[in-house]
């Protein structure tokens, strides 16, 4: 079927729950929905299978105990809110703690084959900020194993799956949501989805850096979506920048180099050939992590030899913001390697062991670098990876501040506060998308039919969709696209100001006036300057929550490092989240609010001496 | 030290089955050090062809989106270097890029995979444990590991002869549904069969072990000597071994 341009039919599907978004968030949401008998639309940007989730690597943390008897859920909670500097909803970090283990092995009884331990069991391998060996991997292709699992027994579970779907828009009445629209990015048809219940699982917003580990999928639907819808946003300063991208040659600047090579025992050294992490050991892990070399060497060598450990870890292992940001400075002060970034060298270890570990690393060195790991050290530098920032949600039920709307995954907030360690978004991804798709089946279980969309807002969004091919010499949005991006890196990056973050809210306005007059040309079959066109909206927003709340946050946290402000201020941001959301003149309010009071119970797991009470 | 290269690209649509309806256009860009040939294609994008389709999405191997036939080869763009491009390219000659050329056409790079996400369907899930407790050793896991390293990128389908000449699609499962099928008939959890839709529906027979789909798969899966030759032993112990035929035909095995 042929579209012309200015086609606007459409056509009308109706389905108890949809699921906006196929990686692993959407899918465990889709087979918890269809397992509690709802109807299902699982709506995505790629081809099942090609979602973001495929792209992890180090693995999935869940206190299973299988390495080291030590652990427990309390220790992962421990370690989540150690990590994401308290500013995390406990309640998410309580029950993402207490319920990883069971989705973990839950994935194994639908065909997952994590690595063993000698026993027989999951194994388990160390990571940033975890004390223990956690993360249930397979080589160094986790996202692979969890994508493909969830695929394969969601394709049996009955529910319709959209491919390659964008929506546009959602649809809501008396705060309540009622559906959404969408259209196919193959031949450009018209799609109004009714809905009792609608799951974001859209994940990220990345692709708004210049260096980034995303792909074009990353534009940050999800988050506007729900803005634009009347949801609250939150957290939106806190962008974690992974430490270890590959920087050269130029085309493959951002690519992802698992944390796994540093948790196999991966050393980073400066210019200078020194293990500099261990000048950058912050005052609240001092006790936590060795400060000699031959300490952290004798760490590694009880984790190889499959002992439990006595010694401290190594300082590699300090959590993402921290490492990140030690290149960062290691390069400031000219120290840095020869294409600008810090050298990582696993190549002490046997060839053998590093093919077994981390196989995707040895292959994708050695054809888009031609370096051979297992010989070479490594060239790693931050890019930018994941935003803790997101919709806001009720722990519990996963539901937003708009009635029937889900969120789980990174469209979600909460679990992470101001820094993700690695490992634990894969469990988030299980843990929270069962828990949004249960919650949303049993809402459109209580309620009678769809809510009638009104054809005026219909008609809006179709217009607003079919826009950009009416208009002739704007720019190809590609340019635009790039500029963002850019401008997104020089400005709202790494280490920010606030003179740079409003210049950057000033420059957005610039951008979304040339955005409004892109012109794609083509038809509607799969058309990437349309798709792209459409998708600056969102990257314009997400991006403007991004300057905003940093602008707003006078403090160094985290996934947030103000050079005018370069400490943490515990006395009043330690304990504030932002809080985004639409005003009734259109413009972008900010506020802050705080999470409930930690139960005793919970606060006798953290470390007393973090928590900086009055009086403590 | 950075060069032009000159890019050969199919730019068209598929008629109501699929056919090609279209041409080969030439477009000319920069090349940068190290670029391979997805960046190309971007860069033609962001260049001269706005609405040029190609499907991509990790850059780094992992996702097996970006599949095309390029200098006539089939392979990942975004794992195929422009340096190695240019060494087998003749010189004066442009780099020809095409859609797989098994599958009908979406338009210019991008074609119409949905046989796959229908044959996914009809694969007998993983039958496993209703506790969640059990073991199994690494050397069990090994066997299946390869096949769950796959990354559906249809390369291997696109050169099977029994589809790509034959168009076989709707009689034989191809080389990544076989890989499926192995890794789930071997699961150390598994306790279905899937030997008799192994036979007869998903055509094993058709396969004469060429293989072709071995040579093209970019993560390296023995696809021909570990997944398709120990199903084809599995199907032979179940229909021919004299044994078992006797077995069968006295009632004592079904």
């Amino acid at each position: 079927m042929r579209y012309d341009i200015s086609d606007e039919a459409y056509t009308t599907h109706e389905h108890d729950v949809v699921v906006i978004g196929a990686g692993g968030a959407g899918l465990r949401a889709a087979i918890a929905a269809s397992q509690e008998g709802a109807s299902v639309a699982l709506v995505c940007k790629s081809m099942l299978g090609k979602a973001h989730t495929v792209m992890a690597e180090g693995g999935a943390a869940a206190a299973l105990a299988n390495k080291d008897p030590r652990d427990n859920w309390k220790v992962h909670f421990r370690d989540t809110m150690k990590g994401g500097k308290y500013l995390n909803d406990w309640r998410m970090a309580v029950i993402h703690a207490q319920q990883a283990p069971d989705r973990i092995r839950e994935l194994e009884t639908w065909g997952a084959v994590f690595d063993r331990t000698p026993k027989g069991l999951t194994s388990q391998r160390n990571f940033g900020g975890h004390t223990y060996p956690r993360l249930a991997h397979i080589g160094d292709a986790t996202g692979l194993e969890l994508i493909r699992t969830l695929q394969e027994k969601g394709v049996h579970m009955g529910m319709d799956v959209f491919m390659e779907y964008t929506v546009r828009r959602l649809f809501t009445k008396d705060g309540e949501v009622t559906g959404c629209f969408a259209y196919d990015r193959n031949d450009g048809s018209l799609h109004l989805f009714k809905a009792k219940s609608i799951i974001l699982a859209t994940g990220g917003i990345t692709r708004c850096w210049a260096v980034c580990s995303g792909s074009w999928e990353y534009t940050g639907e999800g988050h506007a979506l729900a803005y634009w819808a009347g949801a609250e946003i939150g957290d939106m300063e806190f962008v974690q920048f992974h430490p270890t991208g590959m920087i050269w040659p130029p085309s493959v600047k951002g690519i992802l180099v698992t944390e796994g090579v540093r948790g196999e025992g991966g050393m980073l050294t400066n210019s200078e050939g020194k293990r500099f992490m261990f000048d950058y050991i912050p005052e609240m892990y001092a006790d936590e992590f060795a400060d000699t070399e031959k300490e952290a060497l004798e760490w590694v060598d009880e984790v190889i030899s499959g002992k439990l450990a006595t010694k401290r870890r190594p300082p590699e292992l300090l959590t993402r913001d921290v490492v990140a940001k030690a290149i960062n400075s290691e390069r400031d002060a000219g120290r840095a390697s020869e294409h600008g970034g810090a050298y990582l060298d696993i190549s002490w270890r046997t060839p053998e062991d590093i093919k077994k570990k981390l196989p995707g690393m040895y292959h994708q060195f050695k054809e888009l670098a031609a370096v051979d790991i297992t010989t070479t050290k490594m060239e790693v530098g931050p890019t930018a990876h994941y935003v803790m920032g997101g919709v806001k949600v009720n722990p519990e039920s996963q539901e937003s501040t708009i009635s029937g709307l889900y969120a789980a995954g990174e469209a979600a907030t909460g679990l992470h506060g101001a820094n993700r360690l690695g490992g634990n978004s894969l469990s988030d991804l299980i843990v929270f998308g069962k828990i949004a798709g249960e919650s949303a089946a049993s809402r459109a279980a209580a309620m009678n039919g769809f809510t009638e969309i009104p054809e005026d807002e219909i008609a809006d969004v179709i217009s607003e969709t079919l826009a950009p091919f009416a208009r002739e010499e704007g720019e190809n949005p590609a340019a635009v696209v790039e500029d963002l991006r850019e401008m997104m890196q020089e400005k709202v990056g790494i280490i920010r100001t606030g003179k740079l973050l409003q210049e950057a809210l000033k420059d957005l306005d610039l951008l979304e006036a040339r955005a409004e007059i892109t012109s794609p040309g083509g038809s509607r079959i799969y058309n990437p300057g349309w798709h792209q066109a459409l998708e600056l909206g969102a990257m314009i927003d997400v991006s403007r929550m991004c300057a905003l709340a940093a602008l707003e946050r006078e403090e160094s946290r985290g996934g947030h490092t103000r050079d005018d402000f370069p400490v943490p201020d515990h006395s009043h941001w330690g304990k504030v989240n932002s809080v985004i959301s639409l005003s009734e003149d259109g413009s972008m309010n900010i506020e802050h609010t705080t999470y409930p009071p930690i139960d005793e119970e919970f606060k006798a797991l953290l470390d007393a001496e973090d928590l900086h009470e009055e009086g403590a | 030290m950075s060069e032009d290269v000159t890019f050969r690209v199919f730019r068209g649509v598929g008629d109501a089955h699929g056919e090609a309806l279209g041409k080969m256009v030439d477009y000319t860009v920069e090349m940068d050090e190290g670029m391979v040939v997805l960046d190309v294609i971007h860069r033609i994008q962001a260049e001269h062809a706005p609405d040029l389709s190609c499907r991509w999405n990790c850059k780094a191997g992992k996702c097996g989106s970006c599949s095309a036939e390029v200098n006539g080869m089939p392979r990942l763009m975004c794992m195929t270097r422009m340096e190695d491009i240019m060494e087998e390219t003749p010189e004066g000659e442009p780099v020809t890029v095409k859609p797989m050329q098994a599958f009908p056409i979406t338009k210019d790079l991008v074609t119409d995979l949905s046989w796959a996400y229908e044959m996914n369907k009809k694969m007998v899930p993983v039958n496993g444990p209703e506790e969640l407790d059990w073991e199994f050793k690494q050397e069990e896991a090994d066997r299946i590991q390869e096949f769950r390293a796959c990354i559906e990128c249809m390369l291997c389908v696109n050169t099977c002869h029994v589809l790509r000449e034959h168009q076989k699609f709707d009689e034989f499962a191809g080389p990544r549904f076989f890989v499926r099928l192995a890794g789930l008939e071997m699961h150390p959890l598994d306790t279905e069969s899937r030997i008799p839709e192994i036979k007869e529906d998903f055509g094993l027979g058709y396969c004469n072990i060429t293989k072709c789909c071995t040579e093209v798969c970019p993560a390296g899966i023995n696809i021909t000597d570990n997944a398709i030759i120990p199903l084809k032993e599995r199907v032979v112990t179940e229909y021919y071994d004299p044994l078992a035929m006797i077995a069968r035909k006295l009632g004592l095995k079904q």
